[in-house]
């Protein structure tokens, strides 16, 4: 047994809870899942059945945690699990999971199998079998402060860029202002216009609002990649900034893995509840909406649809504040089968989208959007996550297809009332 | 020995045995389970109507939108089966007099022509579930040799019952003696098997429910 191995089913034994116990013990091998899942939808391959892709954790739970596992490790009868074995599951434990949870809703038994998929990450990381995209992700935002490498210099540029666009001063560092939005580097990089759309509605609404030099970039490849030690630093450096600058409520920017790191795993990474409140920007708008403080005008008569992005939807609660944001702006707004809380993933989550090896599979899981879409002829797509965009953005154009896909922030942007 | 002190064992001894192991197996394995306990979730919560581990514990039974037509014959035929089960278990005459024998519980029997189809129906679903195991890849390809095994223990037991009551193959006190050997097998490896989920689904749609609506989702 190699040293990383060691560690590795350590920290799998120590992740192993009683309802980790409880879904292996209940799992009657049905094979549903498998039904949930887009990996396994559209390849037809059984390899891909959500719970098998657990089977090394089972045997560990097994030969740890119950009587008849020890006595059978003990007599040979169970094999111990090797560092060939763990590597043979990277494809499926990385590759082919996007955390999209769609598995843990129609399990028969109840088995929340991506709260399994998430635990099992982390020993696999530590016993070095994590792929080598997500590795560099991590390290990179461990070390320069973004997952794409995206430095200070950098948001300042475009912070500036926005200024001179739209009149409006971008504020940074600014103590008390009620909001600190974040931002993630797909934002900076490929989708300018986010700060912009932040910066306009802001101003309408009349709230203060500041960005925080020491902390801008959400994104957390750390819960991703499932170590949770760099994820915890990732949080700190947030939980800082925001509590420096004393902000009420931080603003998780487009990206559902942000969300889900910075809304629902960083307390516990940081191992206290936090002093301010966490939304997800289409939380604050639909809020806005209700008070009277977004003001929209015109609509947008193309077809549109929306996709909801896993961690934002089924895994963040967020699926009625889209709705009533798309309705505000939109005329001809179609629903895909299975909208919500059911949504089918984009097949880029989960760090799939920044793991190379993945990517041949990624594109042909696409095949479940393109038929979601096709079905509802919508032209537009709209979301709410700047990684499902560019997913969206690839898998569309890999099968032709000449369909935009925006951010709803942007487009409620788009259709701010002017000023009176 | 011959079928009567077969009998007489399996009614004596062989039932305080199979009972005992049950209970002491199935004490075991909840403590084994649940001792583990988990981490408190530190993260605001969110709340939604019918989020919550009661209503997964509820709500599970169903088919989720869209899973019925995939695998028709897992619901159709896991509740065939599931329910067939509970009929001939719990609304026999004479298994209503054993349990009131047992602990003094007592309620009323469905007419045996009913608790007859009732047994044939859950036989058949059996069967069916059994060659869609093998017949559905996915299903094939997770099945392991308890899986199969655990089908046999719960099918023995409705067969040597059906077949005693019918007076088929065997005389009525040797196929009685079997059926109450196949009940006792199946408590006997009831807690150690996949069967025991008969217990941790609940748990485990809970756990799930709860965890979910933490964050305002009906799961
Ligand atoms: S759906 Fe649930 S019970 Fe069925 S095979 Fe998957 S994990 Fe096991
Ligand atoms: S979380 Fe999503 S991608 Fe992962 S196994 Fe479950 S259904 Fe498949």
């Amino acid at each position: 047994m190699s040293a990383s191995l060691d560690k590795g089913v350590a920290v799998l034994k120590e992740m192993i809870d009683a309802p980790i116990a409880s879904y292996f013990e209940s799992c009657v091998h049905c094979g549903l899942c498998a039904e949930a899942c887009l990996f396994y939808t559209e390849t037809g391959d059984p390899k891909y059945t959500p719970i098998h892709k657990l089977e090394p954790l089972r045997r560990i739970y097994e030969q740890e945690y119950t009587l008849l596992g020890r006595l059978a490790k003990l007599v040979g009868l169970s094999k111990p699990v090797t560092d060939d074995e763990l590597e043979a599951w990277k494809e499926l434990v990385y590759n082919s999971c996007t955390l999209c949870a769609r598995c843990s809703l129609v399990c028969p038994v109840g088995n929340d199998i991506v709260y399994m998929v998430r635990k099992f990450r982390e020993g696999m990381a530590v016993s070095g079998h994590a792929p080598d995209g997500l590795i560099g992700a991590v390290t990179r935002t461990i070390e320069i402060g973004s997952p794409m490498g995206v430095k200070l210099p950098a948001v300042q540029a475009q912070m500036k860029h926005v200024q001179d666009e739209t009149g409006i001063e971008i504020p940074m560092d600014k103590e008390g202002a009620e909001y600190m939005v974040m931002l993630s580097s797909m934002e900076i990089m490929n989708f300018p216009e986010y700060l912009g759309a932040i910066a306009k509605i802001m101003k309408q609404a009349g709230k203060t609002w500041t960005l925080c030099s020491t902390a801008f970039e959400a994104t957390n490849a750390g819960i991703q990649i499932g170590v949770s030690d760099l994820a915890k630093v990732i949080v700190n450096r947030i939980v800082e900034g925001a509590e420096r600058l004393k902000v009420k409520t931080v603003i998780s920017p487009e990206c559902g893995h942000a969300y889900t790191a910075l809304r629902w795993d960083g307390a516990n990474l940081i191992g206290r509840p936090y002093t301010f409140k966490v939304l997800h920007i289409l939380e604050v708008l639909d809020e806005f909406r209700s008070q009277g403080l977004l003001k929209t005008e015109g609509f947008e008569t193309t077809r549109m649809t929306f996709h909801d992005p896993c961690q934002l939807g089924r895994r963040g609660g967020v699926v009625e504040q889209p709705r009533n944001l798309m309705n505000m702006v939109t005329k001809d707004f179609v629903e895909m089968d299975d909208p919500g809380k059911y949504n089918w993933c984009c097949g880029g989550g989960g760090g799939v989208s920044a793991n190379e090896e993945a990517e041949e599979l990624r594109l042909e899981v696409f095949k479940i959007k393109k038929r979601q879409l096709e079905n509802v002829g919508a032209k537009t797509m709209v979301t709410a996550c700047a990684n499902c965009r560019i997913v969206l953005e690839e898998g569309l154009e890999h099968y032709q297809m000449d369909i935009p896909v925006v951010g709803l922030t942007e487009l409620i942007a788009e259709h701010l009332a002017p000023d009176k | 020995m011959n079928e009567v002190e077969l009998l007489n064992w399996v009614r004596g001894p062989g039932l305080n045995i199979a009972i005992g192991i049950f209970l002491l197996g199935t004490i075991w394995r909840l403590f084994e389970i649940y001792s583990l306990g988990r981490k408190k979730d530190l993260s605001a919560p969110r709340h939604t109507a019918g989020a919550s581990g009661w209503n997964t514990i509820a709500r599970r039974s169903l088919a989720p939108p869209g899973m019925l037509k995939r695998s028709p014959i897992s619901y159709i035929g896991g509740y065939v089966f599931h329910v067939g089960l509970a009929i001939v278990v719990f609304l026999f005459a004479p298994h209503i007099e054993l349990i009131e024998n047992l602990f003094g519980l007592s309620w009323p029997a469905l007419p045996s022509q009913v608790v007859d189809l009732a047994t044939v129906v859950t036989l058949a679903a059996m069967v069916l579930v059994l060659v869609d195991r093998i017949n559905k890849p996915v299903k094939r390809y997770l099945s392991t040799v308890e899986d199969y095994f655990t089908w046999a223990v719960t099918f023995l037991p409705v067969l040597t019952g059906y077949m005693a009551v019918k007076h088929l193959l065997l005389p009525y006190t040797t196929m009685l003696a079997l059926h109450i050997l196949s009940v006792e097998i199946l408590l006997v490896v009831l807690p150690f098997t996949k069967l025991f989920h008969v217990f941790t689904l609940f748990m485990s749609r809970w756990y799930n429910g709860q965890a979910n609506a933490h964050k305002g989702v009906p799961v």
